[in-house]
């Protein structure tokens, strides 16, 4: 948007936003919305306390190892898919009705399965972010351009050198994308399985603070955590960019 | 002519026509910092049809949108019938290079649709609808949507839509490239019977030599970076012919390799 | 992948079997059906489900009949017709309250520079942010009713329905706009039948989208905030180590989930994208 000519960047509104929370705060309609003035510093106590900075440690933890699985089988399992139909057939139908189920219904099985710890916040980021990373590989592999794959064939290399070469390099945008949606999904992920499982990691804090009506400090964890996912999914989208500049040429 | 000096043929007339129906007066456009066109000053007939032609990045179908009222100009002036433009009117009607077909819509209310912005009740403007369609050579598609037809018959439906408001000026840009050769060909012959036919004045934005010279009455090249009119011709061809004789005609070959001559700096 | 498998495709299956070259027949079928690919999917899944559930892997690990008989059980005794009855009240609430707001608010920001720069980077945060963690402040002010639960569903679903339909409307094809324009179409007649109807079947798939995360959104409140409906089964037999009927609720959420996107991505090829009808 233009204002007396000068180009305001669009995240800038979020600014104005914190102001109004402030005035809100300060008008103390409510004790649900703190000024966000005592909030930050609120936020910036909590970093220093030790049951912060375990809960990170824990919710880090259990995110990461999500992750890797997910992409380990996602990513392997998506191009699979994309290149032998039976794959594709076999698992179609479960991972296109996994990727918009509610998985949160599955949280209470999983805490039966894996006991109240990180096993089951694992198992749960594993599974909201596994499904979107296997479409978006199936999606890279199958629109490769058989014009691309002609090309391989007619200078004479072999399938397996078309496959590292051709397919997986041209897939790579679409798997990244998948990824990083997969990222943000298992940022939900672990802190829905940490909201259930209660008493882990930042899903232990919530329950405290809410219960003990500590609202500064259950928003400066809400805030440090929605900060970490869009951090999160600025960093993957950057990595995406520098990948995109050939697949622009498509 | 405006720029008399830049007409090589013999163009008896250096004033301005007697019957010029639209005036371009030292129209500019700039992109942010890219000059895209620049002091374009052009006279148009009426009932002619005059090409815009030109390598691509010379601003052709940019100054057939600044005629048309859609994008504005950076300086200067459009005039139809004397009145200055300010945007779209209802003496002007358009035909887009993608066609502009709303895909829900049915051949009927796509070619209904100028109409139906106008407020004309159903059963006219479904009556001059249908006109039309007939005249494009599209009847029993009617009920058809954009999806089911061919390239070539989209471009008639769209062909159809701007007859239908029943404008002066129709302004066309390349309104044939998405249309495979035969049937471009077929289209251009079709064109000049529905020239002759509805007696409006054309204004055509086409990077194609052959058929620009084939439809036109007036050709202006446009050179690029920044668009500029870089000459005026009108080629002499004989009408009447039957259309594979024109194409054999001495002097349409010599009018293509004459433009080919003064573009063909330009290619890359 | 389409889901829609009539039950006449499907008895057909049973059938082929008595043929002399059963392979023959079962290739040839499953080229022409794909109703074949999703039954053996079915069968895949179910059958290693029954055998993990015989083994068994967990103590609390059903095999696949003792759930589908927990569930007819429970069809038959009329406790999961009770409890989507209560589930459905949340979400139908909180969807209708998402969708006309959140098409609302995505067509203004669509079309206004202005309400673009002022909401459009709120709702990216609240896409990419988890939304969970807030369901449970709902109970702060609003207790554990009905209002509550609903508010937990327009938590989920209304970011996504906004941003869907703000993407739907900046995405409209700029010619057609154009093309309005040349014929003199005022701005309203330019919203009305052109940027709408192009935006339509993305508008529609936002929707889609929305309810997907209403329906998280609801059984994270039945689950939070107070159990009820199919959240308080799920809670209720889990309590009581009643492992089948709590797997048979599980799956039964996400089977009804999976059918209403499928039918609503139905309706959406079938009446919204006529381009796509004929197949």
């Amino acid at each position: 948007m233009k204002l007396f000519g000068f180009r305001i960047p669009m995240m800038a509104s979020l600014v104005l936003w914190a102001l109004v929370w402030e005035i809100v705060g300060r008008m103390d309609v409510i004790f649900l919305i703190p000024p966000m003035s005592s909030i930050i510093s609120a936020g910036f106590g909590l970093v220093a306390t030790g049951s912060w900075q375990s809960a990170s440690l824990v919710t880090v933890r259990s995110f990461v190892l999500g992750m890797a699985l997910a992409i380990a089988v996602g990513v392997p399992l998506g191009i699979a898919m994309g290149r032998f139909r039976i794959v594709d057939n076999i698992f179609g139908l479960w991972v296109n009705m996994f990727v918009s189920a509610p998985l949160s219904a599955l949280v209470p099985i999983l805490m039966i399965l894996f006991g109240l710890g990180e096993t089951t916040v694992v198992v749960t980021v594993f599974l909201f972010a596994v499904w979107i990373i296997v479409l978006d590989a199936r999606a890279g592999v199958m629109q490769v351009p058989p014009s691309l794959i002609e090309m391989g064939r007619s200078y004479g290399a072999s399938r397996f050198t078309i496959f590292t070469k051709i397919i997986l390099l041209s897939a790579l945008p679409e798997i990244l994308a998948g990824i990083r949606i997969g990222l943000i999904r298992g940022v939900k992920g672990v802190v829905i399985g940490q909201i259930l499982v209660s008493i882990i990691g930042y899903g232990e804090l919530f329950e405290l603070y809410s219960r003990s009506f500590d609202m500064e400090r259950f928003w400066a964890l809400t805030m440090i955590l929605f900060a970490a996912a869009m951090l999160l999914s600025a960093v993957v989208e950057h990595f995406e960019k520098r990948i995109e500049y050939y697949a622009g040429a498509r | 002519m405006a720029n008399p000096r830049l007409a090589p043929t013999a163009h008896p007339s250096g004033a301005a026509s007697p019957d010029v129906i639209v005036e371009v007066r030292d129209i500019c456009k700039h992109y942010n910092d890219v000059e895209a066109l620049r002091d374009i000053n052009l006279d148009f007939e009426r009932g002619k049809l005059t090409t815009l032609l030109g390598p691509s990045g010379c601003g052709k179908t940019t100054l057939l949108k600044i005629i048309a009222g859609l994008v504005p100009a950076t300086s200067g002036q459009i005039r139809i019938n004397g009145k200055t433009v300010t945007g779209p009117g209802p003496e002007r009607a358009f035909v887009f290079q993608d066609f502009a077909l709303m895909p829900w819509a049915t051949v009927l209310r796509n070619v209904a649709f100028g109409l139906e912005l106008k407020g004309v009740p159903q059963a006219e403007r479904n009556r001059t609808a249908r006109h039309y369609i007939r005249e494009v050579g599209l009847s029993g598609f009617e009920e058809k949507y954009p999806h089911e037809l061919s390239g070539g018959m989209r471009q008639r439906v769209g062909i159809a839509r701007a007859f239908s408001v029943n404008a002066d000026v129709l302004l066309l840009d390349e309104p044939f490239s998405a249309v495979d050769e035969q049937n471009r060909r077929k289209f251009q012959e079709d064109l000049l019977q529905l020239v002759e036919k509805e007696r409006k004045t054309f204004l055509f934005v086409t990077h194609s030599i052959e058929e620009a010279v084939y439809v036109s009455d007036r050709i202006v090249l446009l050179s690029p970076r920044p668009g500029r009119v870089s000459q005026i011709i009108e080629p002499a061809i004989d009408r009447s012919a039957a259309p594979d004789v024109i194409r054999r005609d001495k002097s349409y070959l010599d009018v293509v390799e004459e433009i080919w001559q003064g573009l063909r700096q330009y290619a890359e | 992948m389409h889901m829609a498998a009539s039950p006449d495709k499907v008895g057909a299956t049973g059938g082929a079997g008595n043929s002399s070259s059963i392979a023959e027949t079962l290739a040839e079928f499953a080229r022409r059906r794909k109703s074949f690919w999703i039954m053996a999917s079915l069968a895949i899944l179910f059958a290693v489900w029954e055998i993990a559930g015989r083994i068994p892997i967990s103590f609390a690990f059903p095999t696949f009949f003792e759930t589908v008989t927990a569930f007819a059980e429970m069809v038959s005794d009329g406790t999961l017709v009770r409890a989507y009855a209560i589930t459905f009240q949340p979400l139908l609430l909180g969807i209708t309250a998402s969708a006309v707001l959140g098409v609302g608010l995505g067509i203004v920001m669509g079309l206004s520079d202005k309400a673009e720069w002022l909401l459009a980077p709120v709702f990216i945060v609240f896409q990419a942010a988890p939304m969970a963690a807030l369901v449970p402040l709902v109970t702060f002010v609003y207790g554990i009713g009905l209002v509550a639960k609903t508010l937990a569903v327009i938590m989920l679903a209304l970011p996504v329905i906004v941003l869907n339909s703000y993407k739907a409307i900046r995405h409209v094809n700029p010619s057609l706009v154009d093309m309005c324009r040349s014929f003199q179409g005022t701005r309203v007649q330019q919203i009305c039948k052109i940027i709408i109807p192009d935006a339509a079947p993305v508008l529609f798939a936002g929707l889609r989208l929305g309810i997907a995360a209403g329906f998280i959104g609801v059984i994270l409140a039945e689950l939070l905030i107070t159990p009820t409906g199919i959240g308080d089964l799920i809670t209720y037999h889990r309590s009581i180590a009643n492992y089948a009927h709590m797997y048979a609720a599980v799956a039964s959420i996400i089977a009804v989930s999976t059918l209403t996107l499928t039918a609503l991505q139905y309706v959406e090829l079938r009446f919204l994208r006529p381009e796509k009808r004929r197949k």
